[in-house]
């Protein structure tokens, strides 16, 4: 039966270039990846299941990420990503025009 | 988004779907691997173990959905629901076998009908002729039939809007015997000038063609010739070594220089139904100048030269020719000029035109009907998709599902239409003693599968839309209780079920009224007066394949071949002639012996025949006045000849011809006169006509046995064969052809056209039919509680009946109403194609009225009885 795309919680697009942030790290889970995203943000941002999944498709078929199997500490297979050599570029090209668009909206509202 | 990252997310798109099941399990993985380190962290926060399961889950939320999601980045949706739709339309197909059957077989047979058309007009109108730049090729004729040789050359010569011209010769597709290899056997030829095939751009597939020294010789004695593709392969199974042997044609010796390319077919574009087996040269000489009006030219246009302008520049052309070289000198020559195609298959335009339209109203009738079926069955199923819409299904989602459905249908419809439509195809390309152009070409290639695809998916829209559009309904509750039968948006519903097969009957009103204009003026034209009767008649050719030193050698053959087939039991009469009704259309002018006709007006122009005694009894050909040849009219007695009666009308008007004089061969007397025979084609009167006796000239090209039979003509061409054997051991193996036989081919058109659209017209009268079935038991079932209350109240079965009965004739009373309106406006198309029948013929439209009236009543009946038999109790009690 019918499916519906999530809403974005955040930004359009922003989750995908905090997930390539994140991945600067090195190999990530995706229950990593939404841990980390929680408390880098000081538990600001939280990470919807239902978006973070959807994402980490997306990237990967965009071919910004891979995706292996791995195990975890404790253990247990699991699904680990890395950022790949595309993916490391479009995070530049994303973090700049992040930086643009919210500097642009920052000056508007007098922020800065 | 760059190119290049853009196929590389395709390639991994495909990838992906690929391994969806895996890839969808990894996901799976993925997320439980996810809850299991929330569940971890949460114990490690010192929850117990149920409680932080439990959270976990109701923090990740819905895990389908999720992974749906997840998935749907890669497959886009509509293809997912499109596998999901047509998974539950062949789940639905195999719960209800029959019905789907029948719609199947319903759409297969429309779906075949069209793409067999589509061929057929494909063939006759749309693809390119099989020549190179086809469109550049001109028909040039004088009048109606050939032109002079020398006229021909003149032309050739100074006319600026032709790169050249080529010709066949048009009366002289004759036969010459092929002796010497195995059994001896009759040829067709086809006489072509020399740069006949090099002008239509066709290269031989072995060999070469004609050389210029070639086409100089005697026309009886070709130094060369060219096989068709076919004879090649039947007469010498495709052996390529036969180019360079020498054949004995005719008892002369001719080379084989080349064989023609399959896709060359001569005789399917210039004569259809007489298959060309050899290309001999016709040389352009002063022998070949005596023959008379024989060439049928084509040119082929300069860039920027139009036909129109060639028309002008050769009727400018003509009347220099005919200035220079006045009448007794030369034939004069009138040319007329259309573009090849137009030529080939023009004529028959409308008629092709005529069966798409046909089949068009049949295609629509076809999807009327599913429509309707799929509405009734849309009724059965309301609970069901009331039930998925409760479930959340959107109305678009909904009405995808229908329409994928109804398109899967029709597909498998168009699978059985293909099949159809192969044999179609092939029974039409093998109908070879049909005299229509192309029709050999007529096969189901790519563009007709194509067009067969996009029939079957517009088919599947079009019949499922009307349902589909009524899903829209489906949304309220209601229609999910129990016993709110039909209720639901009733009216309107029975409205459209109306509609639809009101507009049934009328499209099957219109094709039935085409088709019985069509049949009848077939019909018409069979009961014609041909002049002679095709019955019992049949003929044989009996060239002899030796030479003949002089008139009395020739003579003596002629009377030999007579008495040995007199002779044979079987044969009531036999005759000789050189050509047959409906073929050959040599012409020469003459006058009565001394007529003067004043400047301006010509002499009559009869039709030549040379025959024998016992022709016109053989063929039965009446005798108005006077005698018939017999054996004693000889090269020694006196020179005769026998004429119709409009040349006898013509040249002695009010008096008898019988002893008057003709102008031919210095004076001829009349001794007989007979009937006019129609011998250009079964519609057309005759014209003028001269017999001459075969034993008092030599100017024949061919030598036809004609006899009546007592019997049947089964086992008779062997007995004549071997009858006229010792007269000559290398005559060729022939048939005995019925002339009932060019009677048909000569109608054929004709009986093609009429046949498919009665085809076309009885299936729509089927599914018309059908509709009104459909229609009426699915009202009598919706009223099944009405009616079981009216009989409670004491309504008498007779009177039900006929309620129901009489409802059926008002919705067949304004499809004819509708219909007959269209018919008149509609037939007047036809006019050209119909024959001693008026497009408004009064009898064809009463029938059809009276026909549809019978059979709408008599469908209507059975349902009807239905009702009438209905348990009050029983109808009562059911809801």
């Amino acid at each position: 039966m019918g499916t519906r795309k999530a809403k974005a919680e955040l930004l359009p697009g922003t989750l995908d270039m905090l997930v390539l942030q994140i991945l600067l790290r090195g190999h990530l889970h995706g229950y990593a990846i939404a841990q980390l995203i929680q408390q880098l943000s000081d538990d600001l941002l939280r990470v919807e299941e239902g978006s973070l999944y959807p994402a980490l498709q997306r990237l990967e078929l965009n071919g910004w990420i891979e995706g292996e199997w791995g195990l975890s500490a404790n253990k247990r297979r699991a699904r680990f990503y890395k950022l790949t050599v595309d993916g490391r570029k479009h995070l530049t090209e994303e973090s700049t025009r992040y930086l643009q668009v919210t500097g642009a909206v920052a000056r508007i509202m007098g922020f800065a | 988004m760059h190119a290049d990252s853009w196929w590389k997310r395709s390639r991994r798109r495909l990838q992906y779907w690929l391994t969806r099941s895996k890839r969808q399990l990894l996901l799976w993985e993925e997320m439980e691997f996810h809850i299991e380190s929330m569940v971890q962290d949460l114990i490690a926060q010192g929850a117990l173990e149920p409680e932080a399961r439990a959270a976990a889950r109701r923090k990740f939320g819905n895990m389908t959905r999720t992974s749906e999601d997840a998935r749907s980045v890669w497959i886009a949706h509509w293809v997912h629901d499109l596998a999901l739709d047509l998974r539950h339309a062949f789940r639905g197909m195999r719960r209800n076998a029959g019905f789907t059957a029948f719609v199947i077989l319903i759409a297969g047979l429309g779906i075949g009908a069209s793409s067999t058309v589509f061929s057929v007009v494909n063939a006759l109108l749309l693809r390119p002729l099989p020549f190179h730049d086809p469109e550049r090729l001109v028909w040039v004729v004088n009048q109606e039939w050939g032109m002079q040789v020398d006229n021909f050359r003149d032309l050739q010569a100074q006319n600026k809007s032709f790169t050249d011209l080529a010709g066949f010769a048009g009366v002289h597709t004759g036969a010459s015997a092929l002796t010497g290899v195995g059994e001896p056997e009759r040829l067709t030829n086809s006489p072509v000038t020399c740069n006949f095939f090099t002008l239509l751009g066709v290269q031989p597939t072995i060999g070469r063609s004609f050389a210029a020294d070639e086409c100089q010789e005697k026309f009886n004695s070709p130094p060369a010739t060219l096989l068709s593709y076919g004879f090649w392969r039947r007469r010498f199974a495709s052996d390529p070594t036969v180019v360079g042997r020498t054949l004995t044609l005719g008892a002369k010796p001719v080379t084989v220089v080349g064989v023609l390319p399959e896709s060359f077919d001569f005789a399917s574009i210039f004569a259809p139904g007489t298959p060309v087996d050899v290309f001999i040269p016709w040389p352009l000489t002063a022998e070949t100048n005596a023959f008379g009006n024989t060439l049928k030219a084509i040119g082929r246009l300069r860039p920027g030269a139009t036909v129109e302008n060639a028309q002008t520049e050769f009727k400018l052309l003509a009347a220099q020719l005919e200035h220079e070289h006045p009448s007794p000198e030369r034939n004069p020559v009138k040319p007329r000029l259309t573009p090849l195609r137009r030529h080939v298959s023009g004529r028959f335009g409308p008629a092709t035109m005529v069966l798409a339209c046909a089949v068009g109203a049949v295609m629509l009738i076809v999807c009327a009907n599913l429509s309707n079926l799929q509405l009734a069955r849309l009724g059965a199923r309301q609970r069901e998709l009331a039930m998925r819409a409760a479930l959340g299904a959107g109305r678009s989602r909904l009405l995808r599902q229908i329409l994928t459905e109804n398109v899967a249908l029709s597909g498998c419809g168009a699978v059985l239409g293909v099949a159809l439509a192969a044999l179609g195809t092939r029974a039409i390309a093998h109908l070879d003693a049909f005299d229509i152009p192309l029709l050999a070409s007529v096969r189901l290639d790519l563009e007709a599968v194509g067009f067969t695809l996009l029939a079957a998916v517009l088919t599947g829209v079009l019949f499922g839309l009307l349902p589909a559009l009524r899903v829209g309904s489906f949304g309220e509750a209601q229609a999910l209780k129990e016993g709110v039968r039909g209720s639901n948006g009733g009216r309107w519903h029975a409205w459209v079920r109306n509609g639809l097969v009101v507009s049934e009957i009328a499209f099957a009103c219109t094709l039935l009224v085409g088709g019985g204009l069509l049949v009848r003026s077939f019909l018409r034209v069979l009961d014609l007066n041909l002049g002679f009767e095709p019955e019992r008649a049949a003929s044989m050719r009996v060239d002899p394949s030796l030479r003949f030193s002089g008139a009395a050698q020739r003579n003596a053959y002629v009377d030999e071949v007579l008495r040995r087939v007199r002779s044979l039991p079987g044969i009531r009469t036999a005759g000789l002639t050189d050509v047959l009704p409906f073929a050959g259309d040599r012409s020469w002018q003459v006058s009565g012996k001394g007529q003067v006709f004043p400047k301006g007006q010509f002499p009559p122009e009869p039709y030549i025949r040379v025959v024998t005694e016992g022709y016109f009894e053989s063929l039965g050909i009446r005798l108005r006045e006077g005698r018939e040849f017999t054996e004693m009219d000889r090269a020694e007695s006196e020179p005769v000849v026998v004429i119709n009666e409009t040349l006898a009308r013509t040249l002695w008007p009010g008096q008898s011809a019988v002893g008057q004089f003709v102008s031919q061969d210095g004076g001829r007397r009349v001794v007989g006169v007979v009937d006019d025979v129609r011998h250009m084609s079964p519609e057309q009167p005759g014209g003028p006509e001269m017999y001459m006796p075969m034993r008092q000239t030599g100017d024949y090209g061919a030598m036809n046995l004609v006899v009546r039979t007592a019997i049947d003509q089964e086992g008779m061409a062997a007995a004549v064969r071997a009858a006229l054997r010792p007269l000559d051991p290398n005559l060729p193996a022939s048939e005995l052809k019925t002339l009932q036989a060019f009677v048909d081919k000569a109608v054929s058109p004709r009986r093609f056209l009429a046949m498919m659209l009665a085809g076309f017209a009885g299936f729509a009268l089927l599914l018309a039919s059908l509709g009104i079935y459909a229609v009426i038991s699915y009202a009598v079932n919706e009223r099944t509680q009405e009616i079981g209350i009216r009989m409670a109240l004491g309504a008498s079965a007779a009177s039900l009946q006929g309620r129901i009965i009489l409802q059926t004739l008002g919705l067949t009373a304004v499809g004819l109403a509708l219909g007959m309106a269209g018919s008149l406006v509609l037939t007047s198309t036809l006019q050209s194609l119909l024959f001693g029948v008026s497009p408004e013929d009064p009898i064809t439209f009463a029938g059809i009225g009276a026909l549809l009236i019978a059979v709408a009543a008599g469908t209507g009946f059975i349902p009807a009885r239905r009702a009438s038999r209905i348990d009050p109790m029983v109808a009562l009690r059911s809801n």
